[in-house]
C-alpha cells in the first residue's frame, strides 16, 4: 500500500473565494501538506507560480483579471522557462461536460466539480501523483494526454498520425510496485 | 521540489504530433506502508472540515449578502456586462460552496438562476420574478435552514424553482440549439 507524503509536496491555490481557499487549505493541511500557497486571482496565481515552483496547483475556474482556464493555457507553454508540466486539478462550480472538454484542451490534468469534498480532492492528488500521463504536443495543443482509454479501433478526424504505437502509456508508480512483488 | 531537467525528457516525434515522457518527478512522495498503516488522511480532513462547520452559516451570509446586493444593483441601475458578471459570479460562488457549507437545497436554486442567466438570449427580457423567486427563495433557505422541517420543503423550492426556470429557458431558447443542447445536457454532478 503507499502513501503520499503531502509534506513533501509544494501547492498553489488559486481560487477567488476566500471561504474556499479557507477549504481548500484546511483540507491539504489536513492531508499533511506544510507549503501551501494561495491566490486570488489568475495574475498573482501566474506570478506566484513562477516564483515558488509549485508541484501541484488548484485552481478554480471563475476568477478576476484572467481565469482558471487563461491561468492553465499560460502554464502550459512548452517553450516557457517555468515548468510547463506541473499538475493542474481545475475546481469549478461548472458542472456540464462540454465545461470539462474545454478545461481539458486547456490542459488542465484534472477535474474536480463542486461541492469539494475530502475523498474528492485526495483522489485527484493521488491521481496526478502516482499515475503521470505523457505530455502531448500538436499544433494547437499542449498538455497531458487527453486519452485515457485505448480505443486502438478508432478511425476518427482527430487520430494520431504515424505512430507506432496508438497509446504510449507511462507506468504508474501503483503498477510498477505491484509488478515488482 | 524541482522538476525534471531537461536531460530526462524523452521526445518522440510523429507526423503530427509529439508524445514527451519523462521519469515522474513527484515519485519521491510516494511511500509504501504496511498494509494495517492506520492513517487516514481522508478521514482528518473530513473532521477538520465539521471542525470548521461552525463558520459556515456566518460564509453563507456574506455569499447571500454578496446576491442581494448585485442584484439590487440591477433592478436600480440596469444589467451592464460588469453588473451581469457580478451576478452570475455571486450565484455561482454560492452553487459550488453551499452544499459544502450544508445547504444543498441553496446550491440547487443557484445552480438554476446561473442556468437563467447563461442562457437566456436577453437578460433584459427575463420575467424580474424569475430573479427574484431564485434570490428570495436562496435567502430563506439559509435563514430557515436549521429547521429540520424546512428541508423537505427547500429541496422542494429548489426542484419547482429549476422546473419553471428550465421550462423558460426551452421557450426562448427554441431557436438556439446550441443553447437548448446545454440546458437540456445531463450535470456531471451526480444528484444527491
Amino acid at each position: 500500500m503507499f502513501r503520499i507524503d503531502f509534506n513533501k509536496l509544494r501547492f498553489l491555490i488559486c481560487d477567488d473565494n476566500p471561504h474556499m481557499r479557507r477549504i481548500l487549505r484546511t483540507l491539504l493541511h489536513s492531508f499533511g501538506a506544510r507549503e501551501v500557497y494561495e491566490a486570488e486571482d489568475g495574475a498573482t496565481a501566474l506570478e506566484m507560480y513562477s516564483h515558488y515552483v509549485p508541484d501541484i496547483v488548484i485552481a478554480d475556474w471563475a476568477m478576476p483579471i484572467f481565469d482558471g482556464l487563461e491561468l492553465a493555457q499560460m502554464i502550459r507553454q512548452p517553450d516557457s522557462k517555468g515548468n510547463p508540466y506541473a499538475p493542474i486539478i481545475m475546481l469549478t462550480g461548472h458542472s456540464e461536460k462540454r465545461r470539462v472538454t474545454v478545461a481539458r484542451d486547456a490542459g488542465v490534468t484534472e477535474f474536480l466539480a463542486k461541492p469539494i469534498s475530502a475523498k474528492g480532492l485526495y483522489q485527484r492528488i493521488l491521481n496526478v501523483v502516482a499515475s503521470p500521463r505523457p505530455f502531448i504536443k500538436t499544433k494547437t495543443y499542449f498538455g497531458p494526454d487527453r486519452r485515457r482509454n485505448t480505443a486502438s479501433a478508432y478511425m476518427g478526424p482527430e487520430r494520431r498520425i504515424g505512430e507506432k504505437h496508438e497509446v504510449l502509456q507511462q507506468p504508474s508508480l501503483l503498477d510498477k510496485a505491484r509488478s515488482s512483488i | 521540489m524541482a522538476k525534471n531537467s531537461a536531460k530526462d525528457i524523452e521526445v518522440t516525434a510523429f507526423a503530427t504530433h509529439q508524445i514527451i515522457t519523462q521519469p515522474n518527478p513527484l515519485r519521491k512522495v510516494m511511500r509504501r506502508v504496511e498494509e494495517k498503516d492506520m492513517d487516514d488522511p481522508v478521514g482528518r480532513a473530513e473532521q477538520a472540515l465539521a471542525d470548521l462547520s461552525g463558520e459556515f452559516k456566518g460564509w453563507m451570509t456574506t455569499e447571500v449578502n454578496r446576491l442581494s446586493a448585485a442584484y439590487v444593483a440591477i433592478r436600480h441601475e440596469g444589467f451592464t456586462k460588469d453588473r451581469r458578471d457580478e451576478l452570475f459570479h455571486a450565484t455561482h460562488d454560492i452553487k459550488g460552496d453551499a452544499a459544502t457549507f450544508g445547504y444543498p437545497a441553496a446550491a440547487g436554486v443557484a445552480e438554476s438562476l446561473c442556468r437563467v442567466i447563461e442562457h437566456a438570449p436577453d437578460l433584459e427580457k427575463v420575467p424580474a420574478e424569475l430573479f427574484t423567486h431564485h434570490i428570495n427563495a436562496i435567502l430563506a433557505i439559509v435563514h430557515e435552514n436549521t429547521k429540520l422541517d424546512s428541508i423537505s420543503v427547500s429541496a422542494e423550492l429548489s426542484r419547482r424553482l429549476r422546473k419553471v426556470a428550465d421550462d423558460y429557458l426551452a421557450q426562448v431558447n427554441r431557436d438556439r440549439p446550441e443553447h437548448l443542447e446545454a440546458i437540456l445536457a445531463p450535470s456531471i454532478v451526480p444528484a444527491e
